[in-house]
């Protein structure tokens, strides 16, 4: 008996289109309300693989025949044990998802934001799965990657793909809620790596430090990626300004929401310098700087090419994180009721600092699980 | 921890999921109720995916040992009639009564489960002789102590305070309900 397969590329096509799907996840309830694959018109039904090993009748009248029906598991071994009795059952809109959540939460899906001076291009990657988003600057052979995520080998692929060599790895600040590439990238590409000296104090390897008003040129027409320092999710949180008209804004700010400052435990000594950044030091910056974040919370702030961005002059009317004139209300907002910690955040920082380093597998566990650095 | 006494062993080392939970269903039919499965599997996932089995087919997951890339589940069939109030035994106390004498008095615990769930957490200092043993293991036990035996939910520690009573035990009590609902001090090996 054969199964039909949707692959994640598939997925993702679909929450970038706001396409319908029937997800039936048959992993255990716990996962599922943790973390799941979220789509706008997606219908979900979550029935763990366990309950089923003795026949699928307890769903059998819950699965929809007249619309495509995704089987998702955690690695896709489960998804097609279900979508093979499903099958037999005589359904024929049922197909498994390859690789499961674990493909999911690793694809990424890129998108070209815009085209810079002299045939320079600037892409997003949009890791759906996570809500995390890494950039890519390519100019005249060479390109530069800010905030990359830890599937170092898509972005060594995608600028050979695009004749371009990577030369710069940046990271905005040592991230808690992902595994960083930039390492890797670096070390199999020859790139240098480059974090915020006050984020590094306890790296374990080689790296650039980037110092405020720092100013890199990507290729021979010298795209600028200037560094803008801007504290407060961590202590080194470092922007860039790219090619004067994009600012990708870390952890600082995103586009429906600010970020919190208390990952590191530090909640209270980095309030001031977050309210700093965001009401004064972006506040001097030119309207038109279309902000591209690191993160994004729901598939709502998704553009209709799929990308995430928006100009800073719109997220200083429209973000509430940036509207909140009082300063108490503020330290408020951001160190109270916050959500809870991403999962092993703190083996996470390790492994970018380069303390630990797990294996591959033990890596994809760490990150397992829904993104959770914003506040709104 | 390496050495929890297990009546079977199901090997799923190297299988994927969903097989481990297959084969460890399939395995536990041919058990007696209320002995203990070890299920050794390689599949990270298949430790909560066992739990959570477990609880809803009735069957109790005793822990997880892991070791080497090897997690080893013990897992303990249902057996009949365990669950229900069917203590006859008229020497009992409940759960406050014995930590109440834990605080005070020099006392006997007698835990008679299975030696897996004894190690997966019991009360301190309770010796462990598993009710299948004790006919055969009395000798261990001093007739002069204040004994309390406890179980999971009372009732094969019933079984065992009665086997202990007419040994010619006199100081024998039945901890009802038992372990399922001790909130007292805990310790595993």
């Amino acid at each position: 008996m054969s199964v039909k397969t949707m692959n994640v590329q598939e997925i993702a096509k679909r929450v970038v289109n706001n396409e319908d799907l029937f997800v039936l996840d048959v992993r255990n309830e716990d996962a599922f309300q943790d973390w799941k694959v979220e789509g706008e018109n997606f219908n979900y039904l979550n029935v763990p693989y366990f309950d089923l090993i003795e026949g699928i009748e307890p769903i059998q009248d819950q699965v929809p025949t007249d619309r495509d029906v995704a089987v998702v598991c955690a690695k896709g071994g489960s998804s097609e044990f279900v979508a093979e009795q499903l099958v037999e059952a005589g359904f024929d809109n049922v197909y498994s998802v390859e690789g499961g959540m674990k493909a999911w939460s690793e694809h990424l899906e890129p998108v070209k934001v815009a085209d810079l001076k002299d045939g320079g291009e600037l892409y997003q990657f949009v890791r759906l799965g996570k809500g995390c988003l890494s950039y890519m600057v390519i100019s005249d052979g060479e390109a530069a990657t800010i905030d990359a995520v830890r599937m170092a080998d898509v972005f060594i692929n995608f600028a050979e793909e695009k004749g371009a060599k990577i030369t710069h790895a940046f990271d905005t600040h040592l991230h808690a809620d992902h595994i960083s590439g930039g390492r890797e990238i670096a070390e199999k590409t020859g790139a240098t790596y480059w974090l915020p000296p006050k984020d590094a104090t306890e790296l374990q390897f080689d790296y650039k430090p980037l110092e405020d008003g720092e100013d890199v040129h990507i290729g021979s027409s010298k795209i600028s990626v200037q560094a803008l320092y801007s504290p407060g999710h961590t202590i080194g949180s470092t922007s860039f300004i790219v090619d004067d008209q994009y600012l990708m804004s870390g952890d600082i700010l995103f586009v429906d929401s600010i970020g919190r400052p208390d990952l590191a435990g530090l909640a209270d000594d980095w309030v001031g310098d977050l309210r700093e950044t965001l009401y004064k030091r972006y506040k001097e910056l030119s309207d038109e700087l279309i902000v591209l974040p690191a993160h994004y919370m729901t598939n709502d702030e998704l553009n209709e090419d799929g990308s995430v961005g928006k100009k800073l002059g719109e997220l200083y009317q429209d973000n509430h994180g940036l509207n909140v004139e009082d300063e108490q209300e503020f330290r408020r907002m951001v160190t109270e009721n916050l959500p809870p910690q991403p999962n092993a955040y703190q083996e996470i920082r390790e492994t970018n600092m380069g303390k630990i380093s797990p294996e591959t597998e033990k890596k994809r566990e760490m990150e397992i699980g829904p993104n959770r650095c914003a506040v709104k | 921890m390496t050495d929890i006494k297990a009546d079977h062993v199901l090997d799923a080392k190297g299988l994927a999921c969903p097989m481990p939970i297959v084969k460890t269903r399939k395995e536990i039919e041919n058990i007696e109720g209320g002995k203990v499965l070890l299920v050794e599997a390689t599949d990270q996932g298949s430790k909560a995916d066992l739990k959570a089995w477990a609880e809803r087919s009735g069957h109790q997951y005793l822990g997880t040992v892991e070791e080497d890339d090897v997690l080893r589940h013990y897992v303990r069939k249902a057996s009949e009639g365990e669950t229900e109030e069917d203590v006859s035994f008229d020497q009992k106390v409940n759960n406050d009564e014995l930590k109440q004498k834990l605080d005070s008095d020099q006392v006997t615990v007698l835990d008679v489960r299975e030696s897996a769930e004894y190690a997966f957490g019991h009360i301190p200092n309770a010796i462990s002789i598993p009710f299948g043993e004790l006919e055969d293991r009395v000798s261990e036990l001093n007739q002069d102590d204040e004994i309390y035996v406890v179980c999971r939910t009372g009732n094969r520690s019933d079984m065992a305070a009665k086997l202990l009573s007419e040994k010619g035990f006199e100081n024998v009590y039945n901890v009802v309900p038992g372990m399922s609902e001790w909130d007292g001090d805990v310790n595993s090996q």
